[in-house]
Parts: C-alpha cells; structure tokens; sequence
C-alpha cells in the first residue's frame, strides 16, 4: 500500500509537469508584452527593452520554460507584473480561503446528497423519490454565478439574513458554499441513488436478506459501502468543479481566494498570477485525486489487495 | 407419517414486466417432511428459484408478486406473517444457500463477518462467542479458521460456497433451502461440496429443499423428489419410485435424455421442442406442445393431481383416464 | 448509475487515477454500449420507441426542439432588436411593452435572451462538436491501436484531465481573447479528454467482439473496420455524452462570458447579460433573474433528453 501510494506520489511529477508545459505555453503565445505592461504603456523603449532582456522574455521558448520549471520547483513562480510581489505568496496568501471555500462545498454536498440519495434509492418511484430527482435536475442546470446572485437577492437583499460579501465567519461562508456545493449536491444525490439501486440488485444482498437482517442494516452495513466506491470517486473528481467553480462563486461574493485573485489578474493581464493560479488549482486538485484513491483501497478490499 | 416441517399450496407468483405479466409459479403444491431431502428438479425458467424465493419472503418485489396460495412452516403460513416475524425465521429457522458463489458473498465484509452477523442476530451471542461460532463453522466446512479476516475475493468459487454452507447452517437451521449450490463450480468441486452438504446435514438433522436440473445430484443427495415444469410440479415420488417408474411424459423425457453407462444406446432422446414463453404459456396441461402423448383434451384442460399410491403423485391426463396411456 | 448530468459523472470510472479501470466487471460501468443494439437491425427504431414511452425525455426533446426553433426564427419572433438601446427606459421592470423588462442600456431583455438563444446553442453545440472530433480520434486511436500510441494519448489525456476544465477554457480565451469562436475553441478543447476516454472505453470493449473478429478475418482494413463497425457500435455513449456535454458546455461559455472573457458586447450571450445585471442586483434584478432562467430551462431540458437516451439506448442501466 506504501508503495502504491509513493509510486502515485512518483506519477504527479510527469503530470504536474505537463500542466505547466500547457499553462506555460498557453501564456507564452498571449499577445502582449509583459515588460511594457509592468513599466506601463508609455515607458521609454529603451527602458522595455532593458527590462525584457533582464527577464529572459527574449529567450526562446525552451531555455523560458526550463527557467520557469527550475524556478518553479523551488517555489519560485514569478513576480505578479501589477504588484511585483512574488506569486507564491500571493498564492499563498489566498489559498486558505479557497480551500475553505472547496472544503465547505464538499460538505454540503456529501451532507445532503448521500443520505437524499439513499432515500429516494431505497424509495424508488414514490414522491420523495420523484421530487429529490426532479430537484437534483434542476440543482445541476443552475449555473452557479447565478444561483450565487439570486440567493444574494433573496437572503441578503430582501430578507437581510447573510451577509452579501465577505469572509470570516461561518455566517459569510454560507451563502458561498451553498452556491458552489448545489450542483456537487445534485450530482452525489444522483449518483449515490443510482449507485444504490444497482447495488440493491446484487445477489449478496439478498444473501443479506436471506439472513434476516433488518432492511436498515441491510442498506447501511451491506449496501452502501459498496455503493461508496463510485461515490468517492465522484466525489474526487468534483472537488475539481468546485476548484474551478470557485473562480465564479469567490467573485460573485468577493471571497478573498485563488479564484478572485486569478479573475482580477486576467483583467489586468497579469499572466504570471493566472499562470501560477491554474497550477496550484491542478496541483491540488490531483492531490484530491490521490487521496480518493487511497481512501478507495481502503473501502474496496479487491484494490487493496492489488497493491499490496 | 413424519410431520410436515413445510408445505406449500397453490402458490401463484407474477412477475409484471414491460413486456407483460409471467406467471413463473402457478398452483404449486409442494411439501417437506422433517428430515428429509427433497429434490426440486427442472429445466432452467421453470420457476424452481422463485418458488424458494417465496419460501423466504424474498421475490423481488416489483416486478414479482405472490398471488395466491400459502407456504405453511410449522402450520403458520409464512406469506400472511408480518416482515419482522419472517426476519426471525430467515436465516435462523429457514436458511438459504445460493446458486453463484462468486456474486452472493459481500466483496467488501470479510467473510467471518458475514457468519458473525446472523449468530450475533438470532442467536444473540457478544462478539466473542459470535467468532468462535464462526471459526467453528468454517472448520466443518473445511476452512482453516483463521481465514475468517479474508474478504471473498481471496477465495476460489468452490471455498466460497464452502463459506455460503457455513453461513447458511450457523444458526442451526430447520430447513435448508439450497438453489442449484453446486451449479456454477467445476465438476470435481461440484462432488465434495455435495459431498460436504450431505454429511453436514445430517450432522445438524436439518431438513433440506434442493434445487437442481442436475438428475445425478437428485440420486445422490434427495429422499423425495419433485419434477416442475413451466411453474408446476408435475411429479412428485421418492427417489426410487421415480427413478424406476416414471409417469409423467416430461419426466420419461428427462430420463430419456440422459445418456446410460449400462445401455447400449445409439442416440438420445431429448425432449422435443423448448421451454414456453412464459409471458404466454400454453392452455391446458403446459406440457402439451412437447408432449409425445398429448391428446385434444390437453389443449384445454388442466390436469389434476392423481395420487398413484405411497406418496407417488402425477399431474397428467393419461392418470385421470383421459387419455391413451403408454404400453407397459 | 453514474451516471449523471454530466462528463464528471460519466467518466467517473474512468478518472485519472488507474485503479478504476481495474475492477472488475461487476463494478458499475457508466456507458458501455448495449451488446443487444450491436447486430439488431432497426436499432434506432427501437431507441425511438423506448425514448417515446420516457415521458420526461420527450418533455426535455420538446423544449430543446422549441429553443432551436426560437433561435432559428430569433428575427421573426423577438418584439424588439437586440441592440436598439432605449437610454430613457434603463433597467425598467417587466412592463406591457416589455414582457421581461430592460437591461441596463434600456435593451429588451426578452428580445436579447430569445437571440442569446442563438449564440448559446452554437457554442454549445460546435464546442461539443469540437470535443468530440478531437477526443473522439485520439480516443480511437489509442483504443483500436492500444500499446505505446495509447499510452502516449492517455497521459497527454491525464494532464489535461488534472487541469479543471472551466480553468483550462480560461486559460486559453485569457490568452487569446473573447469572442465567440475563441469560447468554442476553449470550450472544446478543455473537455476533449473526457470524450476521449469515452470513445476509447467503448472501442476497447467492441474491437474484442466477435463481429469484429470475423470481419478482421474476411480482410477488412483497419479503416473499414472502424468506420464501417466499431463506429456505429459505440455511438451510443458519445450521442449521451454529447447530448450532456452540449449542456455542461453553455454552462461554462455562460461563465466565461460572466467574468468578462467570453462573448463580447452587443452580442447577447446569457451569461454576459448575467454579469451586466450583477451590479444592478440591488435595484433591478430582473436583468439578472431572466437571463439565468433560460440558462436553467437549456440545461434543464438537455439533461432531461440526455438522461431519456441513456435509459434509451442502453437498457441494462435502466432501473
């Protein structure tokens, strides 16, 4: 198991290096020039030019992106080109709120959609059942920045119970994890009753049946852990979403994250802060992924035993 | 007479499918008798499963349904208990062993766990003595104890059956219902594991309803045996009488099919035609299409029991006088 | 099972990881087609008449059909332009003369949601198109050749797939700016992997049946081969997916649009009227409210439709 683990800690390394071979190149055929756009519109050429050679700007693209991975695997992701602070820490500095962000939406999720998505299984077709699916639909065909903007009207315009904006306090975070947990919700739910009805089906089972066990311990000792397996990994490969949603939900309620701070660096261009932001975004995501894994062998005795 | 562990009447049951309604179990008369093995023989789809799937409370429902008919344990009838008093008797009074090994143990609870589970909940024993109980049964089965933390997986078709026995007779059952249990492994398998039901049977004096097309198992294993066909028993005698004398058509033909050691026999002679559709079986007796002897009344009418004398009874027109019979 | 709504959900077995692949059959596979539909003749005779029991589906195929009409006939059926601006009648709330009301350079915002029809629909639609092309080949390619070519492709897949879409469509328009083919580019792009995995699955499980076998046998060309019979045979998970994917699609050009890097002005793209409704939440929040209803009805009835094929076209994972 030791080893299954290093070996996929070994695996991030080709993966994270692709990442930034098409981060990296995306931003690197951008129109625009970084030097004038740190130096401002109306900087002497001189000045620009002095500045690109001592950037490396005028590098050709292979000796740029082995400067930039050397760099980068040191911590060092470059300068933001407005505030000319490292990225790193600008990264740094915001991470912890996105992953709150994340975190929270994760639980609201799992929180609503497991046990909804257990009951309407184990009710099928009656009007819960019915009425969570329908529901769930509509949960996954709101788009978030709006649902964030409607529940701001409703909560915080006209009934004034959230706050609109900010971060802090359990009060701030729920508006926003609510937003970005919905359609997380609506997609476990779904999946966990299908999950479930496929698992209900199986012969061990009704092997469990067979040996008088309560329908309660029936679902929740024999069924649900297999149905897990396919949840979990949902559930990893949601976090994604929410990272990637989080760029939406964290302006809509101006929550101090990575997504916010990559929306205001793609306004005014600052590459290198994107740059960086969808790296730390993929890092952490695949480190998600890694996990579900791992937490998968240890739900599924089958894949344990094949990396023993 | 012995007393009656389990006796079935009339039972119907109904799958309602998209494509119409089957009748997969229809006027089912069948019985137990304490300590004996009976046999419940025939082709695949002619209902066997669902009939030990009504003994239990266990047809899927939707699609399937119990029409009608009673199944009497002890003299009370099963199908107007209440669901928490059929969770007293499954497992515990009445046990089951499934047809595949492969699919019918959980993949992700180990397999001393899934003994445990029914001692702890019949037999209110603590963990401790739950796990005795479980390493004891593994060992009659013949799985070294201290297998009982391995997950189903770890275990070939034949050890998981082996596993299925051991679960199904922990809690010392009164009947023993087994679905095809040696169907899905291999052959040299199939004869210990039939071999281990047999002693460990005796061994709990526990009765037993097996289910099988297989004739040899019958032969070997059954005191009594049933033959269904498309949803009925057409035939029930004890082994010898059945298998010197039998009566109905359809269980001539299954003989027939059979291939002799001790015969010089230059082609079998498997039973013309297929199994009905089941979503429109034939009127009249259901085997008329096949039957070699079916006469006109056939079509239409449905035979009735005719009792030939020392528990031998056939449903067939020939024995109610109706029809030509065979020259013996 | 799995599957739900959209590719995160489909692939779910299929994620970056490998363990998925590895369990065994009796796991939950998402999207594998139907091995009944594969010799039948009339197949999709048989699709039709299992999707039109589905009332929902139909419900769903309706308003799609509806919403491709409006977008077609957007000129005939819309009351008012969608770029007339009327600067005495800013943000007003729905009105006789203005059913949904106005936005806030005095726009009809029912005549600019029944045009952002038109804009949503064709980057949802030559987006989906785009992904599937793309990922259908390499995921073609790396299933019918297997060894170092599928290799190669499904690592490039992996990279692509650590990268969280909506960030990977704003990567790319960030870099080379808005505008409507350059979303559809980003858009498709970003979910290649996801029909590449797809297309792959379905290859690998077809190219072993003996159809295939017997046609290898009589000579078919590698080309003929797939054109002719693994082809048809794995449509069945692509139209699902693409049906979802024409959904999850809009969703995130909507989003791009929203923070200012998709379509732009006066084009109107329901996710842009979205964001320019955002600071008037407070004073006028019609202009925000409509846009993101026909947002949701789109999806809403994608989703229905894609959910309804499913069930159509692959029994076995019907409940």
């Amino acid at each position: 198991m030791h080893r299954y683990i290093l070996r996929r800690l070994f695996l991030l390394i080709p993966v994270m290096f692709g990442v930034s071979l098409v981060v990296f190149t995306i931003m690197f055929f951008t129109p625009g020039d970084p030097a004038k756009l740190m130096l401002g519109e109306r900087a002497p050429e001189a000045e620009v030019a002095a500045l690109r050679a001592q950037m490396g700007l005028d590098d050709p693209f292979p000796v740029q992106f082995g400067r930039f991975i050397f760099n980068a695997v040191r911590g060092d992701l470059g300068r933001s080109l407005v505030t000319r602070r490292p990225v790193f820490q600008e990264l740094y500095a915001r991470f912890p709120a996105t992953l709150q962000l994340a975190a929270a939406g994760v639980l609201v999720a799992v929180v609503m959609g497991i046990p909804i998505g257990i009951l309407s299984a184990t009710r099928q077709y009656s009007a819960f059942d019915a009425a969570s699916m329908g529901i769930a639909l509509v949960g996954v065909s709101m788009p978030n920045f709006w649902q964030g903007m409607m529940m701001i009207l409703l909560f915080s315009v006209s009934l004034g119970v959230f706050p609109s904006s900010g971060y802090g306090t359990l009060r701030h975070l729920i508006m926003p994890a609510l937003t970005i947990g919905t359609s997380t919700a609506a997609i476990i739910t779904r999946m966990t009753r299908s999950s479930m009805l496929e698992v209900v089906r199986q012969d061990y089972i009704r092997t469990a049946r067979a040996k008088g066990l309560s329908e309660r311990v029936v679902i929740n000792r024999h069924a649900l852990k297999n149905a897990l397996i396919p949840i979990v990994t949902v559930i990893g490969l949601q976090f994604g979403y929410l990272l990637g949603g989080a760029v939406l939900t964290e302006s809509i309620f101006s929550w101090p994250g990575v997504g916010r701070l990559m929306v205001d660096a793609i306004r005014q261009k600052d590459y290198p802060v994107v740059q960086g932001g969808v790296l730390l975004l993929a890092l952490t995501f695949s480190v998600v992924n890694l996990g579900v894994d791992i937490l998968y062998a240890y739900i599924d005795p089958r894949i344990k035993a094949q990396y023993k | 007479m012995a007393e009656r562990l389990l006796e079935i009447d009339n039972l119907r049951v109904e799958y309602h499918t998209d494509d119409g309604v089957v009748t997969a179990v229809e006027d089912l008369q069948l019985h137990v008798e304490k300590g004996q093995t009976v046999g419940l023989v025939g082709e695949t789809g002619a209902g066997k499963t669902t009939t030990a799937l009504s003994i239990m409370r266990l047809v899927p429902a939707p699609p399937g349904r119990i029409v009608s008919g009673s199944v009497h344990f002890h003299g009370e009838d099963l199908l107007h208990k209440r669901l928490d008093e059929i969770k007293k008797i499954r497992g515990n009074k009445i046990s089951m062993i499934f047809q595949d090994p492969m699919t019918s143990l959980n993949p992700v609870l180990t397999i001393g766990f899934q003994i445990e589970e029914a001692v702890v909940l019949h037999q209110g024993l603590d963990a401790r003595a739950a796990r005795a109980r479980a390493g004891e049964m593994l060992r009659l089965v013949g799985i070294p104890p201290e297998r009982e933390g391995d997950y189903p997986h770890e275990f070939s078709g034949g050890m998981r059956q082996r596993v299925g026995i051991a679960m199904a007779l922990s809690c010392n059952p009164e009947l023993l219902i087994a679905d095809e249990p040696t169907t899905a492994l291999d052959v040299t398998i199939q004869a210990q594991v039939l071999e281990l039901m047999k002693r460990l049977r005796q061994q709990f004096s526990t009765s037993m309803l097996l289910i099988t097309h297989d004739l040899g198992v019958v032969a070997e294993v059954c005191d009594q045996v049933a033959i269904m066909y498309a949803g009925t028993i057409v035939e029930y005698a004890d082994v010898n009488t059945l298998f010197t004398n039998p009566r109905h058509p359809y269980t001539r033909g299954l003989f027939g099919s059979i291939p002799s050691l001790d015969e010089e026999v230059t082609r079998l002679n498997p039973i013309k035609g297929l199994m009905p559709d089941p979503t429109a079986l034939p009127s009249g007796c259901k085997f008329h299409p096949r039957c070699p002897m079916a006469g006109e009344i056939c079509k239409t009418r449905v035979p009735q029991t005719t009792n030939l004398g020392q528990g031998h009874s056939v449903h067939c027109m020939i024995y109610e006088g109706l029809v030509p019979g065979y020259e013996e | 099972m799995r599957t739900e709504t959209d590719d995160i959900i489909q692939s779910s077995d299929e994620h970056p990881g490998e363990l998925p692949e590895k369990l065994s059959p009796d796991e939950h596979p998402p999207l594998t087609p139907a091995p009944e539909l594969s010799k039948r003749r009339g197949q999709w005779g048989e699709v039709w008449r299992r999707l039109r029991k589905n009332r929902t589906a139909m419900f769903g195929l309706a308003v799609v059909l509806l919403i491709i009409f409006t977008a077609i006939f957007a000129d005939v059926i819309a009351p008012y332009s969608f770029r007339v601006q009327n600067l005495d009648r800013i943000a007003e709330a729905p009105s006789r003369d203005h059913l949904l009301g106005t936005d806030d350079l005095g726009r009809d915002i029912l005549s600019r949601i029944i045009f952002g029809a038109r804009v949503s629909l064709q980057v949802g639609f030559i987006a989906v198109s785009i992904s599937i092309i793309l990922g259908g080949t390499l995921g073609a390619v790396a299933g019918y050749y297997g060894g170092r070519m599928d290799n190669v492709i499904m690592r490039v897949m992996d990279v692509l797939l650590a990268i969280p879409s909506i960030l990977l469509a704003i990567a790319i328009v960030s870099a080379f700016g808005g505008g409507i083919v350059n979303v559809m580019i980003a858009v498709g792009i970003s979910y290649i992997p996801v029909y590449a995995r797809i297309v792959k699955a379905s290859f690998i499980s077809i190219k072993e049946q003996e159809f295939i076998e017997a046609a290898r046998a009589v000579g078919a060309r590698d080309g003929r081969i797939i054109v002719r019979h693994i082809l048809p045979n794995s449509l069945a998970p692509i139209i699902v997916q693409g049906t979802l994917g024409v959904a999850t699609a809009i969703l995130s050009a909507a989003g791009l649009s929203f923070i200012g890097l998709g379509i732009q002005p006066p084009t109107p793209e329901w996710g842009a009227m979205l964001s320019s409704g955002r600071h008037l939440i407070r004073s006028a929040w019609h202009v925000a409210t409509f846009p993101g209803l026909a947002i949701m009805l789109t999806i809403f009835a994608l989703n229905l439709l894609g959910d309804g094929l499913r069930d159509a076209l692959d029994p076995r994972l019907k409940q």
